[in-house]
């Protein structure tokens, strides 16, 4: 099967990845999957106000998500939405399990993560930049997490899906994946299909995943690794 | 708080509970049809001490323009100070907004309602469909307890009649059902130590590390996913929980 963009059904889109893109961050990214661009930024360990919302065994991991006003076709209205609530969510408990909060107890870890470009797989985009962004803050961590959306148009499981290909499919789910854990830390889907095929969405997911997934260690290795 | 966890995931470990229910066990579901006479459906559901009212209530407006010939969807939780202590006054947390969320998806993606069949003129006027939720007491599995309410709010609505002429709804005349082609039931599967369980108190969320809420439609297809908390899940526990909630919703459905 050929698709819209010229891909097979179980490759990626084009995806480039650069640690240390904003200077005043503690630690950020940048993760453009084809025409969907997420940047993040991480800001600490760092001082806890207002005091009460300290925690005295472990960091707060605090995820802000915000799509920007012309990242779509028809603008966004700037500030959060109920859908960007949940997103922030969902991306916060895809990474906590493997940052290491303990480490930083009282402390906040802010990870601000804007969708500067959107074509789909929005929220995907932004836990890779997310992951890579922490690692690059020099933040404890089991492992990195990669994320990729998969679903199935016809008789085909398609990997991460792109533009109109939204409207297409039987289902849009997103997976992170821990690799070292084998495990899935984000898991959502919105269509109808039977469990055993949800099963084979996911495994498409993950094959992604596990791309993505050495895009981000090479990211790593470009910034802090010399020549 | 810590050593309770401790406690329940213990006993979880050892395939038990506090309240002495199995692990795959619910616990009573109490279903009341149209409690409130001023929705047009509604459906209080109590399942243990958990306590979950649903209303909806229609109105007219534009459909959406993408949809310009499709009724509207529009679902909200209210998680209310009265309904637990750890609950506050004020905006929508992120708790009852993934709530209202979480209940809307499984509705929307089973195509519970035929939504085509809500279009008064297409591009101009359309019904809305507005499911709210209002948590009345917290102990514990409320997107089951919403979602289960919802769908059996919805397959009991009284459509209002509308008159074109003064453009209002005058509920007190009914003209019919609303239309429905599927009625999905969602289960949330928790892992809690080692195993994964259903239904749980709030005791027993506290303990728990992660959830996956599974939408079941009549068909026995998967309409809607959700997972929650922080612990990540292998294939093969995400594959145990479709195959419990397909389990148990088909139990709950009988009730419906």
């Amino acid at each position: 099967m050929k698709r819209a963009d010229g891909r097979s059904a179980g490759e990626l889109r084009p995806i480039t990845i650069k640690a240390g893109v904003i200077p005043n961050a503690n630690g950020s990214a940048m993760v453009a999957m084809g025409k969907t661009i997420a940047v993040a930024a991480v800001y600490g360990p760092r001082y806890l106000h207002p005091r009460f919302k300290q925690k005295y065994e472990k960091a707060l991991l605090n995820t802000v998500y915000m799509m920007v006003p012309f990242s779509t076709s028809e603008r966004v209205r700037p500030g959060p939405s109920r859908r960007s609530h949940e997103i922030c969510k969902v991306t916060r408990e895809a990474l906590e399990n493997v940052v290491c909060l303990e480490e930083y107890p009282k402390a906040v870890i802010d990870v601000y993560i804007n969708i500067i470009q959107a074509n789909a797989g929005t929220r995907t985009a932004g836990i890779n930049a997310a992951s890579v962004a922490l690692a690059d803050a020099g933040i404890s961590m089991k492992d990195l997490v990669a994320s990729a959306a998969a679903g199935k148009i016809g008789d085909e499981y398609v990997l991460d899906l792109a533009g109109k290909e939204e409207e297409e499919t039987d289902c849009d789910v997103p997976v992170a994946y821990v690799p070292g854990q084998d495990k899935i830390s984000l898991l959502q889907m919105d269509g109808k299909l039977p469990p055993e095929d949800v099963e084979k969405v996911i495994r498409t997911a993950i094959e992604g995943c596990k791309q993505i997934y050495e895009k981000q260690k090479e990211a790593l290795r470009e910034r802090w690794v010399q020549k | 708080m810590i050593i309770k966890n401790q406690y329940i995931a213990g006993l979880a470990n050892k395939g038990q509970r506090d309240d002495s229910r199995r692990l795959d066990e619910f616990r009573e579901i109490r279903i009341e049809v149209n409690p409130i006479a001023n929705a047009e459906g509604s459906a209080r559901v109590c399942i243990g001490k958990t306590d979950v009212i649903v209303g909806v209530k229609l109105s007219v407006g534009e459909p959406f323009p993408d949809k310009p010939d499709e009724g509207v969807l529009i679902s909200n939780a209210e998680l209310s100070p009265m309904a637990h202590p750890e609950f506050e006054p004020g905006p929508p947390s992120e708790a009852a907004i993934e709530l209202a969320r979480v209940v809307d998806r499984g509705i929307r993606e089973s195509h519970a309602i035929d939504v085509k069949k809500l279009c008064m003129k297409a591009g101009e006027k359309v019904w809305m469909v507005n499911i709210d939720t209002q948590v009345m007491n917290h102990d514990g599995n409320l997107i089951d307890a919403s979602s289960l309410a919802a769908t059996v709010a919805l397959r009991n609505v009284q459509m209002p009649r509308y008159d074109e002429k003064t453009e209002k709804i005058d509920i007190e005349k009914k003209t019919g059902a609303l239309p429905l082609k599927d009625s999905p039931i969602a289960v949330t599967i928790y892992k809690i130590g080692s195993k994964l369980v259903v239904d749980p108190t709030y005791a027993e969320e506290q303990a728990s590390t992660a959830r996956l809420t599974v939408s079941t439609t009549e068909d026995r297809q998967i309409a809607a996913l959700q997972k929650g908390g922080i612990e990540p899940l292998s294939l093969d526990e995400i594959r145990e929980c479709f195959r419990l909630s397909m389990e148990k919703g088909k139990e709950i459905r009988k009730l419906i």
